[in-house]
């Protein structure tokens, strides 16, 4: 009797939500993420990657409930050990538990690529629907310097602006939201420019809405579905480049178990407890993988024809 | 009736026009180095002349960079530096930063140039193939390599081919771009080892050279073929979709000339910016693969500079890595514009 | 030369199952030009492009019999359509602008169709093109030759489309909607020069488009298509007389000036015609 009203209510939630008319934008919204969802589940490919990310930002949420050890307790007796029982992916130099450290490794990059994409999308989407709806000088001083940002080789502008500050996690991720944002500007931009030509924009400003709030409240919402499918396409990206950034030294310090600085403290152990270093660059590599896979996915999904 | 215009015109008014943007992009460059250089918490004479300077010294340097004076008379300062080659002296090597640049960069252009070279003539013919059999095995394949080399980080897989082709297998050379028993056995010429030990003739040296190049430059080509396959791949289905190719089929052209004689020409241009932008990729990376082999290039002077806080050499490194990648994009770009009639 | 089409199938598989677009079309070609007229969606494109198999990948093509001048479509090889297309059979597509390839000028364009099946040099190749960019009245062959598809105006573009289709000499020609894209005035001058070519070189023509009236001036019979089926088969002549309720829907929707209606009729379908 419970699971026959339970499926009869799905039933019904499920015509609400794929109804052809609408009766409110919060319907309609749900409508369109819905039907997303019901395409983007048949690639089992992206499934397979939205379901790893799942598991790594689990394993980072949860990482102090899953962890078997503290990342940061040294054993120096158990050094160098290969995964047993006791520590399910060995220690390293220090006899850290390398299972631990990767746990809270997944925090430090997926908060960090979380970070970045908060602040590169929002500003990037604000700065290209200003640019694309305002038009004229600001438009072009505006892609001017997006164009600038575009163009300036991240890895390298990222290491010098960290080096100059102090190498730490905020420094990490404010030089590479610096280079980040501009694609999403003209991303924004492109939409915008189509989107202001729109007969219910005209509507709009007739009934007396001010640029701001045409901008804020009707262009931007239309442009956010291509900037999802390329912060999902970019994310990889970013999660390499801020790996790469701790391999140098340059992000979170020591004993921090950030997976780019465990490689490069590590590194002299390939040759014989090539586990050591080899175990956080899996960890890199599952989780941009899954990153790439589901921006694929969305991609498919949204917008087939674009690459 | 449309007059035909004069291709080129059009066209060389756009570079023109490209030439101010990379321009602007460069000073925005040469800015935003400037301002690190003086941004910086340390004192930048201090960075410079290191902490072990005499008075007389620091002071001559802070009057050297005119410290003293507004920051835009500071910026004019280090244009003009610039603009005769002077990115000032580095306190890891004592020598002047170009002459270090100079030293170090060819062996940098050698890997990311074999790099590039392979996975151009791999990476192209696999995306060609892969979207002419779409949906094929081949074309799985090239996917699945795709994904592979865009996902994993260039260090991490400079270690595993190092573990596996190295110490394991051992086919690969140590690290390092020659045996150490050849070291300084060649004056160089171009800087690149296995093209001065060919034209030396000496041929031991180019087999030791060209066996610690293969590794490397290989492990760079799988990683810049993600990108080149993919693209080409995705461009040439693009491409095969068009009207223009039912019309070359209706003409009972072989399925190989619709291929490469009207698909692949219209792609062309496209991929050329494609494979400037992986070439550039590659020369940026550099920073992540040199230190793992140990190869004495451009990259790996910025990361010991970066240890040893030699600002001078940080910056001047970053600075010429940057320009490298501009001009690199905008030589593409003016190379798209030829091949390409289309674009306007 | 003549060309045999019994129950011609074209499907699609879709999410939703297999569509017929082509359902069960039959009819002959011989030495003349047929036209086949119908609106978007009839099928009328797919059935002309079956008879050179120029379908994309994902159609089904079946049939009875599929017959160019004896040769067995349906089961011929690649290499022996390739034979067919081009050297017996031109097709001719709608926009220049996107059926010419952009990147390659078209004086090239031309003479590759003339070297691949005829053989010769490049200096001979390119004194055909530009004898060929005559015959379709283009007054300066040579601009024109080393000019790319995009600088040219669309009667330009189909003009040189057709001095491509027509260098390997073929026995028949398939002009799909050759005329839809380009304005009133020029259509006139582009199909009376195809109507000019055919003639003199004693081709068939198989002419598909929308415009009833069109197609009734310019070939000898017309087959009219409707979702998929051929609806109605008549001599362009005997066009007044059709008897089924989509053509003489069609007839008399059209506005005429000598009989001016206060209203203008319009079609009102019914679903039998696509039962």
């Amino acid at each position: 009797m419970d699971t026959q009203l339970t499926l009869t209510k799905m039933h019904n939630w499920r015509s609400w939500a794929l109804t052809d008319t609408p009766q409110s934008r919060r319907q309609a919204t749900i409508g369109m993420v819905y039907r997303a969802w019901l395409q983007f589940r048949h690639n089992w490919l992206a499934m397979t990657g939205f379901l790893v990310l799942l598991v790594l930002f689990a394993f980072a949420i949860f990482a102090p409930l899953l962890a078997t050890h503290d990342p940061n307790s040294q054993d120096l007796a158990q050094r160098l050990a290969a995964p047993s029982s006791a520590h399910w992916l060995g220690t390293d130099q220090l006899g850290r538990d390398l299972y631990s450290r990767v746990l809270y490794g997944a925090r430090i990059t997926l908060g960090m690529a979380a970070l970045i994409v908060a602040i590169v999308a929002p500003v990037g989407l604000l700065v290209g629907s200003v640019a694309g709806y305002a038009g004229g000088w600001v438009d072009r001083v505006l892609m001017r310097i997006a164009d600038v940002f575009l163009a300036f080789p991240r890895l390298v502008l990222a290491l010098a602006f960290v080096s100059a500050l102090r190498p730490g996690l905020t420094s990490v991720v404010l030089a590479i939201a610096l280079t980040a944002w501009p694609p999403y500007a003209r991303l924004a931009r492109a939409e915008t420019l189509i989107i202001r030509k729109a007969d219910f924009v005209s509507a709009i400003r007739l009934t007396g809405a001010s640029a701001p709030r045409i901008v804020l409240r009707h262009i931007m919402p239309l442009c956010i579905s291509p900037v999802i499918v390329r912060v999902a396409l970019d994310i990889s990206g970013i999660v390499l480049t801020a790996a790469g950034l701790g391999f140098l030294g340059m992000g979170a310090q020591a004993p921090s178990p950030e997976w780019g600085a465990m490689i490069a403290t590590t590194r002299g152990f390939i040759l014989q407890q090539w586990w050591v270093p080899t175990i956080p660059g899996v960890a890199i590599f599952v989780a941009s993988l899954a990153f790439n896979l589901l921006g694929d996915g969305l991609r498919d999904v949204f917008d087939p024809k674009s690459e | 009736m449309k007059t035909v215009s004069s291709p080129l015109g059009p066209r060389v008014r756009a570079s023109v026009s490209g030439i101010s943007a990379v321009f602007a992009t460069l000073l925005g460059l040469i800015l935003v180095t400037f301002l690190i250089g003086r941004a910086m918490p340390v004192d930048p004479v201090l960075a410079i002349v290191g902490d072990r300077a005499t008075p007389d010294v620091i002071a001559r340097v802070r009057l050297e960079l005119g410290l003293d004076k507004p920051l835009l008379v500071q910026f004019w300062i280090y244009l003009q530096h610039l603009a005769h080659g002077d990115f000032g002296t580095s306190v890891m090597t004592g020598q002047s930063v170009l002459a270090d640049i100079a030293q170090y960069f060819p062996a940098t252009l050698e890997l990311a140039t074999a790099a590039i070279i392979v996975s151009v003539f791999v990476g192209v013919p696999l995306g060609v193939l892969s979207a002419a059999r779409a949906g094929s095995r081949i074309d799985a394949v090239a996917r699945i390599v795709s994904l592979m080399g865009q996902s994993i980080p260039a260090f991490v897989l400079a270690l595993v081919c190092l573990l596996v082709f190295y110490v394991k297998l051992g086919i690969a050379p140590g690290v390092g771009q020659q045996d150490v028993a050849y070291e300084g056995m060649l004056t160089p010429v171009t800087g690149a080892l296995v093209i001065d030990a060919a034209m030396d003739g000496q041929w031991d040296i180019f087999r030791d050279a060209l066996a610690h190049l293969a590794m490397p430059a290989l492990m760079l080509a799988f990683i810049s073929m993600s990108l080149i396959t993919r693209m080409t791949r995705t461009f040439m289905l693009d491409a095969l979709a068009g009207e223009f190719i039912v019309t070359a089929r209706a003409k009972g052209l072989s399925p190989m000339r619709i291929l490469w004689r009207h698909a692949f020409t219209n792609i062309a241009g496209r991929l050329v910016v494609v494979i400037a932008l992986a070439y550039a990729a590659l020369l940026e990376g550099s920073v992540l693969t040199e230190t793992v082999f140990a190869w004495p290039g451009l990259g790996q002077y910025l990361t010991r500079s970066l240890l040893n806080a030699d600002m001078n050499a940080v910056l001047g490194a970053t600075l010429v890595i940057g320009a490298v990648y501009v001009g690199s994009n905008f030589l593409a770009d003016v190379t798209y514009r030829l091949l390409d009639p289309r674009v306007k | 030369m003549n060309i045999e089409v019994e129950n011609l199938r074209v499907k699609f598989a879709s999410p939703s199952g297999e569509v017929e677009a082509v359902k069960g079309v039959s009819f002959r070609l011989g030495q003349e030009k047929l036209g086949i007229v119908g609106e978007s969606g009839s099928g009328k494109s797919l059935t002309a492009r079956s008879i050179l198999r120029l379908l994309p990948s994902q159609a089904r093509l079946s049939s009875d019999r599929l017959l160019f001048d004896g040769i067995d479509i349906q089961s011929a090889d690649e290499k022996t359509m390739r034979q067919i297309r081009g050297k017996r059979a031109g097709l001719i597509m709608q926009d220049p602008k996107y059926s010419l390839n952009p990147v390659i000028n078209v004086g090239a364009q031309i003479a590759e169709t003339w070297r691949t099946h005829r053989g010769g040099g490049r200096k001979e190749a390119y004194e055909a093109t530009l004898e060929l960019l005559e015959q379709v009245k283009i007054r300066d062959p040579r601009r024109v030759a080393s000019s790319y598809p995009m600088e040219l105006s669309g009667g330009m573009g189909q003009r040189v489309m057709i001095a491509m289709m027509l260098a390997p000499d073929p026995e028949m020609l398939v002009a799909d909607e050759p005329t839809s894209a380009l304005d009133v005035s020029v259509q006139a001058e582009i199909l009376k020069l195809l109507e000019d070519l055919v003639a003199k070189r004693g081709m068939s023509l198989l002419l598909i488009s929308h415009d009833l009236p069109l197609i009734s001036r310019f070939c000898d019979r017309v087959l009219v298509m409707y979702a998929g089926r051929i609806v109605e088969e008549l001599k362009a002549s005997e066009l007044s007389a059709a008897r089924h309720p989509y053509t003489r829907g069609l007839l008399e929707c059209l506005p005429s000036l000598t009989r001016p209606r206060t209203r203008l009729k319009t079609l009102e379908r019914s679903a039998a015609w696509s039962a």
